[in-house]
């Protein structure tokens, strides 16, 4: 008997939004903040900030609430003699260096990671780390991007980590493989593998791998398949040492996730009936776990603000995965290249907005008044205060969310607080 | 540069930040990149506040630093003005707009607004967080207060016997270590012996209620850090005397309602009587049923009771900001019966008081702002007990010893729901909870150095905590910060990373030990064997033994003593 497809790859509905840009107060996390999950995705990473006493308090803000035996993150503080050039940037960030290696020796790749502060009085990084490279290579390697406020919002952190990688990535002699680009939780990155398996696909590698050691291979017979929507410098350096990117929805929800793998699938040449039998076991148990959360979810309004541009893809399954209404989809930053196929799914006049002002915004949001808000932790409680149920958006950036076996955990996340609301009576 | 790990206080613009959401009708206008709105969560995450802080962020970006950036902070200042309505505005930098220096305080106070601006000037590269908050609060007290200052020379009138002393509580903010509860219990105790608040600032209190401060009889300084430069000045100002003792312990608070009492000229000595004879027992009927009987705290009891023999002599480093730290060490030595083995402070302006009482007990103070520094002084110390703030139990987390958190920095653990003062008679209950916590029970203590090879109760366990200290902290790990359960689970606590006290020395000395006297060091209880064996090292090294044996250690022991 054959099988019926499990899922139609999703119809393209609409292409032309208009987008509604907006400057003013952004209340969103500089890139430094990727530290707080790259340095467990690469327990081998140390991650050194180059910036002030702000830097510091952020990164401790977000992460100190864990007790470190080992802290896998640092910030060398730039002091009043560093701003009047009494004292040699480049010595003192040798010397840095060398304290921080002295005591953990066991670091393998350390990142110097620019900031605002070293930004604007144009510390030259990459400079300095080329230099440190030359010492302590092949032992540690040095790599250096920018975290900063100025220029990347929150997860745009990760692209530019990434995207120092890609340039010492082995090449990879244009045999054909597949690279999963984008933090992945451990058990997501298992799941896929033997999805890819399952498929004949292969090989796979993941980036970032869970060793900074580790680093998968690149070249002209790489093909890319994003797992993550904020990558865009990472990707543009891929390709330009040879890759081509398969643009693709991104696996939120079982209609993202067998898209995402369909793209792939194609790309390898794999046949329809293969492909619906490899998808077949997790489409069906993902639908059976997800339709729990839809009872909850369908018909109520949502309204994201711009925080991890994970907001256009989580929207387009809230919308037609749960049977939520947008009233607004904010993101920080769209890149065409790689959000136009999630954008073309987007139901016909979804208030898309770019950018923020968020005094506005909140305006906008409490006279929409949304059953759901997804926002960051700064608007959260005060927005719980004022009666609105919020999710807040930065889990989202921690959880296992991706693929098949995560399809109702993601539903769940923004149904939680919902059910919160219903079983709470004080 | 300076490498920082972990830092015990942000940059003064959070001070700043501490102030202005303390109060209600001051708005704050911060002139600051794009991400520096992540302060916003210390106050609505750590601290659980139920608003968005006053401030109003200017967030440039990198396209805007060539064009005209001072043109944002008119922009935010005006928006800010029409939306908030505040009756004060604050205006300052952050650290990467004072590197672009666009005078963002003259700029607003160039804009004629209907309202007093203070311009704020906190140099983030030299200064940090409780400067910041301190002189925040001194140069909005100023700017308020400055057209009524008195006279040079002028005494205030005597107050009416008739009327109850008033005084106010300078000091508690936001983000500050349980000052919610502490300013409760402080009032409790004001209204015990009789004298009334005037103006509690800056929690809780409006720019009207600052311009009633000069009504008071005197100010009661209760977090120095952030009110003594304010305190000095109202005294220069007003003639306004302060109270200088910080209710922190049993034995402070009776000496700050001595204070009181000979300042505002009032008896206490009933007060004063009843904390001495309420601390017994505490268990008879009458007094359990009365609700009117006033609070006398049960610590000094708990300590004396037969339990808590084993306190004697425990071994504790204490650091902290140099009030806590203080405080501390008093409670420790004379309320707790522990031996202070190391004092510090990362608070510069009260370095001397710090240096005075480690000096008492034959220590150098460790005044230092650098956590590696710190961690260095604790692992030479090789105490039994921590009591420091958050980055103390990273410290303690690598080296494996029980810790509590006595002061700022603090995360979310450290906000907590129940009344949990540090000051005042209950605070001193809060405190002898709290700090005998975490150390081993004294029957599990005995029995661990009896027998060494229990398959359940091993080596360093604590079962009143149901794991081993280096895991114990584990459990704190909260959701609030959105780290997954597979996080935690897959992060787990690396074995090498946790030096057991032991590894540390043996890291530090130079001297091997003979197989026979390695085991029998083993032997020795977890927590105090760190100590011992340097103790032995030294009585080695001194007589110029290299390798010891088990006769060594007990000749060392016999010497020295535990």
């Amino acid at each position: 008997m054959a099988l019926e497809p499990c899922t139609e790859v999703p119809n393209q509905i609409k292409t032309d939004i208009p987008i509604l840009k907006e400057r003013g107060q952004r209340e969103v996390f500089c890139g430094l903040t990727g530290i707080v999950w790259l340095h467990r995705k690469m327990q081998d990473a140390f991650f050194l900030v180059v910036g002030s006493r702000t830097c510091a308090h952020l990164v401790q803000s977000a992460a100190g609430v864990m007790i470190f035996a080992e802290p896998r993150f640092g910030t060398a503080i730039l002091g009043e003699r560093d701003l009047a050039g009494l004292a040699d940037a480049n010595e003192e960030l040798d010397r840095i260096v060398d304290q921080l290696l002295e005591r953990r020796p066991d670091i393998g790749t350390l990142f110097l990671v620019g900031s605002c502060p070293s930004e604007v009085i144009k510390l030259d990084l990459a400079k300095a780390s080329e230099r440190l490279n030359q010492r302590f290579f092949p032992k540690v390697r040095i790599l250096n991007y920018s975290g900063s406020g100025i220029e990347t919002t929150f997860t745009q952190g990760e692209d530019a980590c990434l995207g120092s990688m890609v340039p010492v990535l082995p090449n990879s002699y244009d045999e054909p493989s597949l690279m999963i680009v984008g933090s992945l939780a451990d058990v997501v990155e298992d799941q896929f593998q033997r999805l890819f398996e399952k498929l004949g696909i292969g090989p796979v590698y993941f980036f970032p791998p869970r060793r900074a050691s580790k680093l998968p291979p690149v070249g002209k017979g790489t093909k890319l398949l994003l797992a993550q929507p904020f990558l865009s410098d990472t990707v543009r350096s891929l390709i330009a040492r040879g890759a081509t990117l398969l643009p693709s929805p991104y696996p939120f929800g079982i209609e993202g996730t067998t898209a995402w793998l369909k793209t792939a699938a194609d790309a390898w040449h794999i046949d329809s009936s293969q492909f619906e039998q490899a998808i077949a076991p997790s489409v069906n148990r993902a639908k059976i776990a997800l339709e729990r959360y839809r009872q909850t979810l369908a018909g109520r309004k949502a309204f994201l603000f711009p925080d991890s541009q994970l907001e256009i893809p989580l929207a387009r399954f809230l919308s037609r995965e749960c049977g939520m209404e947008l009233v607004e989809v904010g993101t920080p930053y769209i890149d065409r290249l790689l959000m136009e196929s999630e954008i073309n799914l987007l139901p016909v006049g979804t208030a898309l907005s770019e950018g923020q002002d968020v005094e506005k915004q909140l305006d906008r949001c409490r006279q929409a008044k949304p059953d759901i808000t997804v926002c960051g932790l700064g608007l959260a409680n005060p927005l719980e205060a004022e009666g609105m149920a919020t999710k807040w958006s930065i889990e989202l950036v921690f959880s296992p969310i991706h693929g098949y076996d995560q399809a109702a955990d993601l539903a769940e996340l923004f149904a939680r607080p919902l059910e919160r609301r219903r079983r709470l009576t004080v | 540069m300076e490498l920082t790990l972990w830092t015990y206080e942000g940059p003064p613009h959070v001070g700043a930040m501490r102030i202005a959401t303390s109060m209600e009708g001051v708005h704050y206008v911060l002139h600051a990149p794009q991400g520096d709105t992540y302060a916003d969560l210390l106050f609505t995450m750590i601290e659980r506040r139920d608003r968005r802080p006053p401030v109003t962020y200017t967030t440039f970006q990198a396209r805007d630093l060539g064009g005209d950036t001072a043109e944002m902070v008119k922009t935010s200042v005006r928006d800010a003005y029409e939306r908030f309505k505040p009756q004060v505005m604050l205006v300052g930098e952050s650290c990467t707009a004072e590197l672009i220096q666009d005078q963002p305080g003259s700029l607003a106070k160039g804009m004629s607004l209907p309202i007093p601006i203070v311009s704020l000037e906190l140099p983030a590269y030299s200064k940090k967080e409780n400067w910041g908050a301190s002189e925040t609060l001194y140069h909005l007290v100023r700017t308020l207060l400055l057209p009524f200052v008195l006279p040079p020379n002028t005494q205030r009138p005597k107050r009416d016997p008739h009327i109850r002393p008033k005084a106010n509580i300078i000091g508690p903010t936001a983000l500050g270590f349980r000052c919610r509860d502490d300013i409760r219990e402080v009032v409790k105790l004001l209204a015990e012996i009789g004298v009334d608040v005037n103006v509690i600032a800056p929690m809780g209190a409006t720019p009207d209620d600052l311009m009633r401060i000069p009504d008071a009889d005197f100010n009661i300084c209760l977090y120095p850090e952030i009110a003594l430069t304010t305190c000095t000045w109202l005294t220069r100002s007003f003639a306004q005397p302060i109270i200088k003792t910080v209710p922190i312990g049993v034995g402070a608070t009776r000496d700050f309602i001595t204070e009181i009492g000979r300042v505002a000229d009032i008896d206490v000595s009933e007060a004063l009587q009843r904390s001495q004879s309420d601390t017994l027992g505490n268990w008879d009927a009458s007094r359990i049923s009365s609700p009117a009987n006033p609070q006398a705290s049960r610590l000094p009891w708990y300590s004396r009771s037969v339990d808590s023999t084993y306190l004697t002599g425990k071994r504790v480093f204490i650091f902290g900001d140099a009030t806590h730290a203080l405080a501390a060490a008093r409670i420790a030595t004379e309320e707790l019966g522990f031996t202070l083995v190391g004092i510090g402070t990362y608070s510069r302006e009260f370095a001397r008081e710090v240096r005075e009482v480690a000096k008492k007990h034959g220590l150098e103070a460790v005044i230092s702002d650098d956590y590696l520094a710190v961690e260095a002084k604790v692992t030479e110390a090789a105490p039994e007990l921590v009591l420091g703030t958050q980055m103390e139990r990273h410290i303690a987390k690598r080296l494996g010893i029980p810790c509590a958190v006595i002061s700022a920095p603090i995360h979310v653990q450290d906000v907590p729901a129940r009344y949990s003062p540090q000051m005042g008679w209950e605070g001193a209950n809060v405190i002898f909870d709290s700090w005998v916590h975490p150390l081993m029970m004294g029957l599990e203590e005995h029995l661990i150095g009896m027998f060494r090879e229990d398959f359940e109760f091993a080596e360093g366990h604590m079962s009143h905590l149901h794991a081993a200290p280096s895991q114990e902290i584990r459990r704190d790990l909260p959701r609030e910060m959105g780290i997954s359960e597979q996080a935690i689970a897959s992060a787990g606590v690396s074995n090498q990373a946790v030096l057991t006290p032991i590894q540390v020395a043996q890291e530090v000395s130079g001297i091997t030990w003979s197989a026979d006297g390695e085991a029998e060091l083993k032997k020795i209880p977890f927590f105090v064997r760190g100590k011992i064996k340097r103790n032995t090292e030294k009585f080695a090294s001194d007589r110029g033994i290299t390798s010891i044996t088990v006769e060594t250690l007990y000749e060392a022991k016999a010497a020295i003593g535990k």
